[in-house]
Formats: structure tokens, sequence, C-alpha cells
């Protein structure tokens, strides 16, 4: 038994060793939950309320906006959506197949929808399709317990019911790129679009209205447990256009195939009351969004159906300009209404001989008959008088030559030139013939026909520097009022002459656009036409004869421009015609201008405002 | 008759059943109920403070392994030792056959369903490992122990299941299997050289043993050494777990309010991680009274081993509660971000049946080994007679 003993003592003195050691690593466990609890608990359980919620933003509907009338031009239209659940699918080919039976899906679609479920964790919808027909919605839904894991969800897009009437103006909005400014946690919201375009862009805040956002309790795996708190944003705010989508129609349809651009707006507030750019585009191709080969098209395009011309056209104006040269004439003092100018059908500065339009001459003429016949000789001999540097301070007092600051992005600047402008860009000094091309509106000259409109206005309203914008104000309707407006500083008399000038064109026999008068009794139209060339004349065409213009591609071909006001007795409204390669002013642009003209007169949107503003003050008296 | 097989110098194995029943332990049966209704209670928390699914069951499987326990504990410890052996015989063969047949393809599954509970043959092992080496040392003296080859049945008794649950592989499992069976081998008066010369050309056969891997059991076996590697698996649920511990604070956040455990960012909250639903709802202060309590099972455990009177009796009851606290440190410490995650549970709180099973049929060894304490073994036990 001795070995007994010996074997008891080596086990009891192990035993107290094994003890202890279990007693050092209880320790350590202990130490570790002090660390961990003590210790270090304000920062885990800082962590802990990090993992326990999300916040989403919650999108707000967006902004309608319409038109003066309250026609909708822009709301949000319901939109079906098929998406897959992963997790319910299973198998996802097999579910897509069967979808394709009723909305087909494209190689394409299957290989987007496949590459996001991989991304995707399993209990997060994909989307399948979208933009779903009442009727394919209906049918998916019919077809519900043999597509496992499909979910039919309703969004909002953004709708644009008139489809390509108005597109321009209103824009577009389209998904969040990465070169737009995301402060508003909105922007990261997947399928969130912003306006890139027109009103939609300019308003883009207003339209957006104030995001909300939703609190959920989430579980590691990203799983919605449930809804915490919910908050409410606000709704975009509807925007009101001075637009008369009537106006607008009606544009658009008598522009018809024309490359062109039509703007008429009122001379005293400077709403603009139509803005038709031709063609035009479909804006709900860009909120459901283009496939390359749209894109390609659209931009590849000619006649540049996304360009809004009104406002980022730029054309020599023609002889449109020909009253900014009158004016700079008569208020410089190197002219008076009676001057006359005989012309023989051209006009020789040194060794150059520049020639009229017409060929045989008009003979002697005054300042009236000069702008009824838009002679180029009379202008020539004018624009010599006055010199450059003072026709271009004209322009620039009309509008031309820099933005007017319409509500709409894109707007460009035209070109007015003077000596120092040459001479900072061209480093050349300035050609006495330039002056003479530049006094009958060709050149370096650029106008917007939004430009070539205002400067129209700002003569018709007796020289007051109104500007043109498009959005009612939605607290004061009224805030635009001319007695609010500075001057352009022309004296009323001159301004007359020109007036009388414009008149005659129209309603005078032999004026250039007479055969495009306006024949409402009392109501007649007062205008200027203008024919701009594109392209320079070569010397060799100069020996062998300038060819006709129905001759050239259509490309190079001449714009034809008409700008006029109306009523002529008291004028209320403003119209700048282009259209774009169609030959001659009088013959292409002045009768577009008039059958719009005639049609604003007889709808007479601005007025209707006035007639509702003295209703409702007869009403205060009453 | 059984008892005629031994040699006794003082008898009380001989009392009636009746008589043993006054001999049986209540305090430790209370104890490991306090346990237990921890587990219930952490388990109703994890269900959103309902009994279904796993807090009624856990306590159904309680009360049946309770029934066992006492079954066990009332049989003669003697019985035990003669049957150790087959017991691991037994053991051994069901961990071939559910290996083989994880093997053939007919399905990974490895263990066998007996409704209530799932016996996992390597939970058995366990058990019968721990009794065979404590039957095998029972009567060795210093000197035998000493003599190398003698070492080396037993050795073999130990590397077979070892090597067979690493291949599944299961390094939890091989690890507790190890270090249970060293405690033995270490209480037996095994020079603490020999565990160096073991622990050394283990090591060295390391290399070679990895050459016999698959490709994605070596995966396995990396993710395991470096849970780093694999930030949203392993190294994500201890971040998430260390988390979860630390907010709980001192006082915890309240029975069902664990956000940690109820938005699921633990995971298996109901099994390997209930440690740390424990901690984030109860605080410093409720882990602190569970640990406690396990320290009071193992040094209960401590007691019977020391008062025991046979070698055999000693050997068993040091193994069980060593194992036991192996399955307590272990799963804690793994909780805590001390040791690599590792499939261990916590002993009679976690949800699941065979380790609750192992555990109390281990314990009704243990009582056993109490109410048998005076008896005594000849050195050769059923070899004798």
């Amino acid at each position: 038994m001795h070995g007994d003993v010996d074997r008891t003592r080596v086990l009891n003195r192990r035993v107290v060793f094994l003890g202890v050691g279990k007693a050092v690593l209880l320790s350590t466990l202990i130490g570790r939950l002090y660390f961990l609890q003590v210790l270090e608990a304000d920062r885990y359980k800082l962590l802990s309320d990090e993992n326990q919620f999300n916040i989403y933003p919650l999108a707000p509907p967006r902004g309608r906006i319409v038109d003066r009338l309250g026609t909708p031009l822009a709301v949000n239209a319901q939109n079906f959506q098929a998406q897959v659940v992963l997790e319910v699918a299973r198998d996802l080919n097999r579910v897509l197949d069967a979808i394709s039976a009723i909305y087909p899906l494209s190689e394409h679609d299957r290989q987007r929808i496949r590459r996001e479920a991989e991304h995707r964790r399993r209990f997060m919808p994909v989307t399948v399709a979208e933009n779903l027909s009442w009727e394919q919605m209906a049918r998916l839904q019919v077809n519900a317990p043999d597509l496992p894991g499909l979910v039919i969800s309703q969004g909002l897009t953004r709708n644009y019911p008139l489809r390509e009437l108005g597109a321009h103006i209103l824009g577009y909005v389209s998904s969040v790129s990465e070169d737009d400014e995301s402060d508003d946690p909105l922007m990261d919201l997947p399928g969130f679009r912003i306006g890139k375009a027109g009103v939609e862009r300019t308003h883009d805040l207003a339209l957006r209205g104030r995001g909300g956002t939703y609190t959920v309790e989430v579980n590691a795996v990203g799983r919605i447990m449930k809804e915490h708190d919910r908050q409410e944003g606000e709704p975009g705010a509807e925007v009101r256009l001075s637009l008369d989508i009537r106006l607008q129609k009606f544009a658009a349809e008598r522009l018809g195939e024309e490359s062109g651009a039509v703007v008429v707006m009122d001379i005293h507030t400077g709403e603009v009351v139509l803005m038709a750019s031709s063609p035009s585009f479909d804006p709900n191709a860009f909120s459901r969004g283009l496939n390359a080969q749209e894109w390609k098209d659209l931009i590849t395009n000619p006649r540049s159906p996304l360009t809004n011309k009104v406002i980022a056209g730029q054309y020599a104006p023609g002889s449109t300009f020909k009253m900014m040269v009158a004016l700079a004439a008569l208020e410089a003092g190197v002219a008076t209404p009676d001057t006359r100018v005989s012309c023989p059908g051209f006009y020789n500065l040194g060794n150059a001989r520049f020639h009229c339009w017409k060929k045989g001459g008009h003979g002697s003429l005054d300042m009236v008959s000069g702008i009824m016949h838009s002679c180029d000789v009379y202008f020539y001999e004018m624009s010599h008088r006055v010199g450059i540097d003072r026709i271009a301070d004209m322009a620039r007092r009309f509008g031309m030559g820099s933005r007017l600051g319409i509500e709409l992005p894109g707007e460009r600047p035209g070109l007015i030139p003077d000596r120092r402008w040459k001479k900072a860009n061209m480093r050349e000094s300035w050609q006495a013939g330039e002056t003479l091309v530049a006094g009958i509106g060709q050149g370096f000259m650029l106008a917007t026909p939004l430009q070539l409109c205002t400067m129209v206005a700002r003569i018709a309203n007796g020289g007051f520097a109104t500007t043109p914008h498009l959005t009612i104000h939605p607290a004061d309707p009224h805030l635009v009022k001319p007695s609010n407006l500075s001057t352009v500083g022309v004296a009323d008399k001159h301004l007359e002459v020109v007036r009388r000038g414009m008149y005659s064109v129209s309603n005078i026999p032999g004026g250039t656009a007479y055969a495009s008068r306006v024949m409402l009794p009392g109501l007649q139209m007062s205008g200027k036409t203008g024919t701009s060339q594109v392209r320079r004349i070569s010397a060799q065409e100069r020996a062998t004869g300038v060819r006709k213009n129905e001759d050239l591609p259509w490309l190079e071909r001449d714009n034809a421009l008409f700008v006029a006001y109306a009523p002529e007795s008291s004028p209320r409204y403003a119209i700048a015609v282009i259209v774009e390669h169609g030959g001659s002013g009088s013959k292409a642009a002045a009768p577009i201008a008039r059958d719009i003209m005639t049609e604003v007169l007889k709808l007479d949107p601005a007025g209707e405002n006035e007639r509702i503003a003295s209703r409702e003050q007869k009403g205060g008296e009453g | 008759m059984i008892e005629h097989d031994f040699a006794f110098t003082l008898n009380r194995g001989e009392v009636p059943l009746r008589e043993k029943l006054k001999y049986v332990s209540w305090s430790f049966i209370i104890l490991l109920c306090l346990v237990a209704g921890v587990g219930v209670i952490m388990l109703a928390s994890a269900a959103g403070g309902h009994m279904e699914p796993w807090a009624s069951r856990h306590l159904t499987r309680f009360g049946f392994s309770l029934v066992m326990l006492l079954v066990v504990a009332l049989v003669d410890v003697r019985i035990w030792m003669k049957y150790a052996y087959l017991f691991y015989a037994v053991s051994l063969v069901l961990l071939v056959a559910v290996e083989v047949r994880g093997t053939i393809g007919m399905g990974a599954q490895r263990w066998i369903d007996l409704g209530l509970f799932q016996i996992q043959p390597s939970e058995m092992v366990k058990v019968s490992l721990v009794m065979s080496l404590a039957r095998y040392f029972h009567g060795a003296s210093l000197e035998e122990v000493a003599y190398p080859p003698y070492l080396l049945l037993p050795l073999l008794l130990v590397l077979v299941p070892v090597g067979l649950v690493m291949k599944q592989p299961d390094l939890g499992t091989a690890v507790m299997l190890l270090m249970s069976s060293g405690v033995v081998f270490f209480l037996a008066g095994v020079r603490l050289w020999k565990f160096a010369v073991i622990l050394l050309s283990g090591m060295s056969a390391v290399p070679i043993a990895w050459k016999f891997l698959h490709d994605y059991q070596k995966k396995r076996v990396l993710t395991f050494l470096n849970p780093e590697q694999d930030p949203l698996g392993a190294g994500y649920h201890i971040m998430q777990s260390k988390i979860a511990l630390g907010s709980g604070g001192v006082f915890g956040k309240g029975f069902g309010r664990g956000t940690q455990s109820y938005l699921n960012f633990l995971p298996e909250k109901q099994t390997d991680f209930i440690f740390t639903m424990l901690a984030e709802e109860r605080g410093l202060i409720g882990c602190l009274t569970v640990i406690g309590l396990y320290a009071l099972l193992v040094a209960f455990g401590y007691v019977i081993a020391m008062r025991c009177r046979n070698q055999f009796g000693r050997l068993l009851g040091l193994g069980v509660v060593t194992s036991f606290f192996l399955y307590v440190f272990i799963n804690t410490a793994m909780v805590m971000g001390l040791i690599p995650v590792v499939g261990v549970p916590l002993p009679l709180i976690s949800y699941g049946g065979t380790s609750m099973l192992t555990v109390m049929f281990g314990f009704g060894l243990l009582l056993s080994v109490d109410i048998h304490r005076d008896i005594q073994i000849g050195r050769r036990g059923s070899y004798e007679g």
C-alpha cells in the first residue's frame, strides 16, 4: 500500500494545482467582463445604438408644374413596378421565364437582374420591370401564385401629359449623377430623380420639397424589424408658369416640321406667354430612362431637338437689327427722321462695294421708309455715320449681348461686337467695313430670339427695360409692374419713328411684310423682317454669281426672322420668330408670326389677368 | 452477482436503494436546477418573452436529464467501471458509423435522433473516454505510470476519437477531448516532461497531417485559426458579441431588452451565444451570478472527488468536472473574444439536447461516485475474482 499513499499524495498535489489553474482562468473571465462591461461600457453602448437604427430618407412627391390657367404640364404618375424577392423566389431563372410570358424581358434585362440579385441581400427586392401598363400589372397579379417572390410595388414617376409640348421649358428629370451637388440626403435614395433641364432644373429645390425620414430598427443583416418613427417631409411646391398652353399648342402645330423658334411676351410685365422651339422631344423618355440609341438620335439630329432655340439659339439678327441702328443714329443726332439717303443698290466705302438686297436699289428714302423697305444702303449710311460703339451701346440697352436672366438654364448671351471686343478677342483693330456689316445685323453679331423679342417689347412699351420671365409668383401674380421698371433712356419721339417704320413694314403696301399683316380690325401688328446669312459668300461665288438660296443645301440656307408687336394702337405683345434655313424673313417667318399673333390677340392671355384683377377690385369695392 | 467481482474492505455498496437516496447530494441538484432555470429565463427572453420555441423544450429536456442523472447516480459505481470499456467501444463504433455515413454522402448528419434528444457520438465519447481512462489508471501505480509503454494504450484511447472528430473537422470537441483526458493523465501522475514530448511531437505532426487534408478542410482550419480573415463571418460575430456584452454595462438592459440579441446582431443567440445575451440583458451582475453558480458546481465536484476513497471515482469525478469547466470556459472566453470561435455551448443554459445529456450524464456519474464514495475497489478491479 506504499505505492497507494504515494499515488494519493501526487494526486492531491496535482488537484490543488488544477484547482488553482481553474481559479486563474475564472479570474481572467471576470477581468475581461469588468473590462468590457465597466471600463469600455460607454463605447459599446454607443456602438449598440448605431447598430439598432437605420434612418432612411422619404422622398416627398414632386411639385406640379402648371400653365397660367392651371393646366397641368408636369405631374406625378403612378408607376407599377415588378420586383422579385429572391428569398421567396428561390429559382430566379424560372420566375423570370414565367414573367417573360407576360412582360417580355430581353437578355440584357435578365443580365442586369441577375447582377443586381447577386449584390443584394436575399430579402431585398430586385426590380424586374418598371412602368408596367395596367394590363400587364393585372396579369402579373393574377398569375402571382405561379410567380413566387413577385411583388408589385407602386411608385411615382414624373409624367408630362402633353409630351413634346413645352418640353424645352419644362425640361426633364433624371437620376442623380456624380457631379450633382448632394447636400440633400434625398439624393442618395435609389431611383431619386432631380431636374436636369428647363424649369425642372431652375426650380428644382422648390419642386423637390423637403424630404422626410423614417427610422427603423434593423437587425444585423439589414432586415427591417419594425418602423420606429416617421417624419413626413413637405411635398414640393407647385410652380405656375406664365405660358398659355393653348398658344403653345398652336405654335407647335404652326411651326410643324420646320426647325425654328417662337417667343411671345407681354411687353409690360415681361411674362412669356409662349415659348416654342421646334423640333421638340418627349421628356417622359427621360424619366423613364433613355437607351443609348434614343440618346444618340437626339444629340446627332441636325435640327437639335434638345436645344431650346429661343434662349440658346444664337443667330445673326439680320435686318431686325436695323431699329437699333436707327435709334443710335437718332439719339446721337447724326440723323433725323427726315434724313434721306439715295439707294442705287450698292454702297461704296473705300475700295469695297456693299450691296443692297434689292439689285436695282430703292431710290431716295427717309428713315421710316428705310425701315419699311429694309434698305441696306440706308443703314450702311446710318451705321457709317454713328459708328459701331454707339450702335453696340444701343443694342445692349435693348437687352442684347448679355443674358436676360430668364428662369431657365442654358440661356446664351449672344454677341454685340464693338472696337474693344475685337481688340480683346481677335487682336485686330475694327475695320470701317465691319461697321456697315454690323449695321444690317450680320458679321459677328449674334442674338437669341428671346433677346430680339425683348428688344421689340422695349421699343413698343416706350423704352421700359422689361425683362422676360416665365414663372408667376404664387403669392402675387401681378408682381411685375411696368411702373417699377427703369427705362432704356431713349426719347419716345425717336422710338415713335421706329414704331412708324415697323407699322409700315406690315401695313403699308410695299412693306416687306405687308403680305403677312394681321387682318383683325383695330388690332394691327407692327413688325420687321430679317434674313440672315449663315455662310460667307466666297470670292469665287461673287465672280460666278451668287446661287439662289433654294439651290443651297438646307444647312447653308439663310435664316428667316420676324419680330413684331401688336396691337399697333395699344401694344401688348411682342413676338420673335425664327425659321432656321427657312429662306427670307418675309416669306418664311412673317406668315408664321402673323398666324400666331392673331391667335395670341384672340386669346389675350395677359388681358385675362387684368380682367380677373379688375373683377376682384370691383368685388372689393362692392 | 456483480458485487462478487470486486473485493471490498468496507461495505457500503450493498445498501438498499432507499438508503442510497439519502446519500444523493440534493444541494448539488438544486445548484443544477438553478443554472438550468437561468437557461429557461434566457431562452424565453431570446424568444421575445415566450416559452416557445426554446424555453419549454429546454425545461422538458432538463426534466428528463434529471431523471437520467438520478438513475445513473444510483447505479453502483463499480458497474460503470465494469462497462467503461464497452461503453467506450460502442461510442467509438457509432462515431465511425456516422463518420462513414457522412462521407458516403447519405447526408452530413452526425447525430442519432432520439426525438427529444439527439445523440452525437462525439459527445458520448467525451464521457466514455474519461470513464475508460479513469478505469485504466485506477489500478496504475506510479511505477507503472512512469513506464512509457504503459501509456501507449490510453494514448491510443485518446488519439483515435480525437483523430476522428478532427476529420469532421470539429476542433472544439477535439480540444475538449484532449484537455479533459490530459487532466486524467496528469492526475494519474504522468510526468510533466512527457506532456511536453507529446505536445512537441504533436506539433511536428501537424505539417504531415496538413498534407492529407482537402482544400476545403484546410480553409476551415485556417478560418478557425484566423477569424479576422473572414470579417463578415466569425470575426463579425465576435465584434457584435463584444458590443452586446459591453453595452450591457453593470446592470444590463433588462429582460427582453437586449437590442443586440433581439435584432439578431447576435448569431445563434439561443445556443452558443446565449451568454452574450445574458450579459447584455443582465449586465455584469448577471454574469457574475452565473459564473459564480458554475464555480460552485465545479468546487462541489472537487469536494466530491476528493472525499471519494477509490482512485476510479476520484479520476472520474475530476475528469467530469474538468470537462464541465472546459465547456463553461471555452464558451464564455469565446463570446468575450478571448479565444477563437469554436462551437461549444454553455452547459445547461444553451438550447440543445446533446450537450445537456452529456453534462447531466457526467454529473450522474459524479453523484454515483459520491454515493459510493466509501467503496474501496481493489487494484485490479474487475480483473480479480
